[in-house]
């Protein structure tokens, strides 16, 4: 599993990479996609919804199932990734490089992991 | 607790992801991906495990006529060696369950079940059997695997006596060695690719399944799971028991009639199929042209009005877009037809296609 260090990790399974105090890229990790297996449709929200750390901000497809996405951050959206609209398989190919959404004006997140906490309990949940 | 086929350990040490189906533990994929395994299918062959499928043994003077009682298709000209698909039905008509019978020797024949219905189709059978015809259920000592796609034949050729494997779609060979094991070759499959289906004792499985995967690694062979069968029965418009129909759904709702034989003599269920024949229901196929994908269960609606419901969907790797099928009115709708579905509370834009969404060159 890839976890790399520069980047901060919820426990459901997103990663987060603050550009600035308050603005960051938020994508899904190397487990998730891994576990989703490979990904035919992402639904994005738009640029101006607001989004809530904790609470579900989009959701993305497999072949076999439906899975909802949720925010490690509470800000807003100011960019969506439109390249995965067209390919989410890029998300399976290179999690890391395939940001969802950059969320500005970040006021709350989730309680975030580094990379080796974020892989014990990615060990954890593996069981 | 789910049961293990006698492939377990060897679907684990591919990396198959274990799941739960049917009662049994199954990989749903293995490492490379329910995409890569539906195209290597498609344009070279895959190999399944389906031993969690029951097979049941009917002998006697009277095999065929119980044969012809139970189920709606007509067994009376099969020549040995020959397979034939079928519903057994209800008294009302709805579906028990689909399987293929094989015509084994004079007074033999195999029924071949689903794996959810097993327990359910033997009770059945056993309860309607009548004169000189034993029923053995034979699954707890059988393996089956699938080996599909256009290199299959080239394949079994490197471990099969090339006259021994049957060549006829629907057709089945008995006592074949392959790599030295004891198997019955059966040209069928659940893919819509040519391919073939290879019954074993439990105990051989393992070997048949590393010889097989031996021999057509160079041909591009790759082990395959349940996720890829999915897609790749439905992209074939192939019906799977308990989404396409049930006991509430008859076999001419689900578009089988060609298995259904209304002129033979009294079978169960004929009475009921009579009276809606043709059915008021009728499977129709759906291509997404919105954007997300339909899966099982979502509302379809024409102009505003709810038209039925979505029995199996996914995305279709080989098209590269969502394909469903789903029960509605006969006569609603025609080929391109622009419906919608509501998909999580969202509606997305459909289209009426044919079925089979893909049919082999």
């Amino acid at each position: 599993m890839n976890t790399p260090n520069d980047l901060k990790y919820a426990k459901s399974h997103e990663w987060v990479r603050f550009l600035d105090d308050t603005t960051a890229l938020i994508g899904i990790t190397d487990f998730a996609q891994n576990a989703l297996g490979d990904l035919v449709f992402i639904n994005l929200p738009e640029v101006g919804d607001q989004v809530v750390s904790g609470e579900v901000f989009t959701d993305v497809e497999s072949v076999k199932a439906v899975s909802d996405i949720y925010s490690p951050v509470t800000g807003e959206i100011a960019e969506i990734n439109e390249e995965l609209l067209d390919q989410p398989a890029l998300i399976n190919e290179d999690p890391y490089a395939a940001w969802m959404v950059r969320v500005t004006n970040i006021t709350d997140t989730e309680e975030l992991l580094d990379a080796s906490a974020y892989e014990a309990a990615c060990a954890e949940e593996e069981g | 607790m789910e049961r293990k086929t006698s492939l377990y350990e060897t679907h684990c040490a591919l990396g198959g992801r274990m799941v739960p189906f049917a009662g049994w533990l199954l990989p749903v994929q293995y490492s490379t991906g329910v995409i890569a395994e539906h195209m290597a299918v498609r344009q070279k062959a895959g190999l399944f495990d389906v031993s969690h499928m029951g097979e049941f043994l009917l002998k006697g003077a009277d095999a065929l006529a119980n044969l012809n009682h139970l189920l709606t298709n007509d067994f009376t000209n099969m020549y040995i060696g020959q397979v034939r698909y079928t519903a057994m039905c209800t008294e009302s008509g709805g579906v028990i369950d689909d399987l293929v019978v094989c015509r084994l020797g004079e007074t033999a024949y195999m029924a071949v079940v689903n794996a959810a219905n097993r327990e359910k189709d033997a009770a059945h059978m056993r309860a309607n059997l009548s004169g000189d015809c034993t029923f053995e259920d034979l699954s707890d000592d059988l393996a089956l695997l699938a080996l599909q796609g256009p290199s299959a034949p080239a394949i079994l050729q490197k471990l099969a006596p090339a006259e021994d494997i049957p060549k006829k779609y629907y057709s089945l060979s008995m006592r074949v060695p392959v790599s030295g094991i004891d198997t019955v070759i059966s040209r069928t499959g659940y893919t819509g690719e040519l391919g073939y289906e290879l019954f074993c004792a439990a105990a051989d499985a393992p070997a048949l399944w590393d010889a097989l995967l031996e021999a057509g690694s160079e041909a591009g062979l790759i082990p395959c799971g349940l996720g890829a069968r999915d897609t790749l029965r439905l992209e074939a418009a192939m019906p799977l028991y308990g989404h396409e129909m049930d006991e509430t759904v008859s076999p001419l709702e689900a578009g089988l009639g060609f298995a259904v034989k209304l002129e033979k003599p009294d079978f169960i269920g004929k009475t009921a199929l009579l009276a809606d024949n043709p059915p008021k229901r009728t499977r129709i196929g759906l291509a997404v042209t919105g954007r997300g994908i339909v899966r099982e269960q979502c509302p379809v609606y024409q102009d505003g009005v709810q038209l039925g419901q979505t029995t199996s969907g996914t995305h279709a790797p080989l098209l590269g877009r969502g394909i469903a099928m789903a029960l509605a009115p006969a006569g609603s709708c025609c080929v391109g037809d622009q419906l919608e579905a509501e998909v999580r509370g969202r509606r997305i834009g459909v289209e009426v296609v044919p079925l089979p969404f893909y049919k082999r060159a």
